[in-house]
């Protein structure tokens, strides 16, 4: 069972004041796989990234880790408000030995890929788009190289258009250097499209109530597919009732 | 925009209304000069004189240097002591306990009892002066480098940690920039509170310094001289602030919103 490089984790449990976040989670996933956490709001999905990526130390369980650059985008962007877009893109690899111009041109390219030009780069935070600071969270994430990337609604405050886009980059760059990916959404279409295997989280303490394997890969995976992906996904009763209390207003 | 000669001639509107505040206190002192003739306020061409004369008998000099010494001397010890234990402060909680109450205490001790008790110390030497400026302004560094750091945005700290930034790029990227905020603000009010201790100091040790000379005009009851030791102290301060503290408040600040010549 036990694969090389997998994510594991076993028999997590986490609260906060006292007040139970997640109870008994398993999940394991194999190395260069793609994970999507689905669930309503509320129920544990970014402590459970955080617990994944080492952030925090869950009160019951464990997680294996066997990674050594881990990269994050969290639901807020935290960009540094005193430092440039490409500033922040550089921030994430400080840690890396490189020469401080190397770090810089590395930022420069990755937000180029991200659609964010020369004139953006140099703009402060508060001069970019909801979107554009987005953008700018992915790019820094994706320059470190990450062996595991953590995803939280990473593409959420992007429009349509631009979040495929995205979902694409990030889907390209997995597959090319065998990155393992753990995304949360709430975007049943952001899992079809990305993802190998699926959990969904519901209920408090937030517990896994259905597994889904997305069999095709993800590179043959046309609109078709997604909207025949989702609806087969949609029908399923587990998962309908996961999701009841915010689809039926 | 009514952009007459008239408001071409005299400059730039901010610039405008700052001379004109002086121009009024100017004009106050001269009215009052009139009222109360020259032994209680000497007029302000007379105390320029004064100055004049200060300066062409060249003790105007040295006294300046050994003055920004002991006021500089004491500020810079009092910002690197100050801001790093605030650092460490903001951080931890024992230390932050234990130091806080000891601050608060230190703030309360008035900046003369620090000249009086250096005085008997140190006796007559410079240090006297420094170490009472770095114990009078210390305290108010360290409670602002605390604050500071203590409202860092647990957000971007998570977000360091979760790139492991090295501890060299987080206090200097994480850290230092919102600290700033904080301890330049203090720094401007520190660094006048340290010309006047060390004035202070001076005029009660007798080693030299601006304070030197006020003591000696006093004793010659020399107001007009007094009070050109007094601009010269003011200028100084002006002169530092405007030269030091605001240029590095401009340089750490470009990242704010709303900046003069910035849209949005």
């Amino acid at each position: 069972m036990s694969q090389e490089g997998a994510l594991a984790a076993t028999g997590i449990g986490h609260g906060f004041a006292g007040a139970r976040v997640l109870d008994d989670i398993e999940l394991r996933v194999p190395k260069g796989e793609v994970l999507a956490i689905l669930g309503p709001s509320g129920t544990g999905k970014t402590t459970l990234l955080h617990i994944l990526g080492g952030l925090l130390v869950p009160d019951a369980g464990h997680v294996e880790r066997p990674f050594e650059r881990p990269a994050y985008v969290f639901q807020d962007p935290l960009l540094l408000p005193w430092r440039t877009a490409r500033g922040n893109v550089a921030f994430g690899l400080a840690g890396k030995r490189l020469t401080r111009g190397d770090r810089l041109a590395r930022a420069r390219s990755m937000l180029v890929k991200v659609g964010l030009g020369h004139s953006e780069a140099g703009l402060y935070p508060h001069q970019l788009s909801g979107g554009m600071k987005k953008r700018v969270a992915l790019a820094r994430a994706l320059a470190v190289e990450p062996d595991l990337l953590l995803l939280d609604e990473a593409f959420s405050a992007l429009d349509v258009g631009l979040s495929r886009e995205m979902q694409q980059l990030v889907r390209l760059d997995a597959q090319e250097r065998e990155v393992t990916v753990v995304l949360v959404t709430h975007d049943l279409s952001e899992a079809v499209r990305l993802a190998d295997q699926a959990v969904v989280l519901s209920g408090r303490p937030g517990r896994i109530v259905a597994r889904l394997a997305i069999e095709r890969p993800a590179r043959l995976r046309d609109d078709a597919f997604v909207e025949a992906e989702i609806r087969r996904i949609a029908a399923i009763e587990t998962i309908r009732d996961a999701f009841r209390p915010t689809l039926s207003i | 925009m009514a952009n007459t000669p008239w408001r071409r001639l005299v400059g730039g509107g901010e610039r405008r209304w700052a001379a004109l505040g002086l121009a009024v206190v100017v004009a106050l002192w001269e009215v009052g000069h009139r009222v109360y003739g020259d032994f209680v306020l000497p007029s302000p061409l007379s105390t320029l004189a004064a100055l004049g004369r200060i300066a062409a008998s060249g003790d105007l000099w040295p006294a300046v240097v050994t003055t920004a010494r002991d006021a500089l001397s004491g500020f810079l010890g009092a910002t690197l002591v100050g801001t790093l234990l605030g650092g460490i402060a903001g951080r931890s909680m024992p230390v932050r306990a234990m130091l806080q109450p000891i601050a608060t205490m230190l703030i309360g001790v008035p900046a003369i009892a620090w000249v009086v008790l250096s005085l008997l110390w140190f006796g007559g030497s410079g240090l006297a002066a420094t170490f009472s400026v770095s114990v009078a302004a210390g305290p108010v560094v360290f409670a602002a480098a605390t604050q500071g750091t203590r409202t860092v945005d647990g957000g971007l700290r998570t977000m360091a940690r979760a790139f492991r930034v090295p501890l060299g790029a987080m206090v200097a990227d994480v850290y230092l920039p919102h600290v700033l905020s904080y301890l330049l603000p203090a720094l401007g009010t520190v660094l006048a509170m340290s010309w006047k201790v060390a004035v202070m100091a001076e005029l009660l040790s007798g080693a030299g310094g601006i304070g030197d000379g006020l003591a000696a005009a006093r004793a010659e009851v020399d107001t007009a001289k007094t009070m050109a030791w007094v601009i010269v102290v003011v200028v100084l301060l002006l002169v530092v602030d405007r030269l030091v503290i605001e240029p590095v408040r401009r340089h750490f600040e470009t990242w704010r919103r709303g900046l003069p010549g910035e849209a949005a």
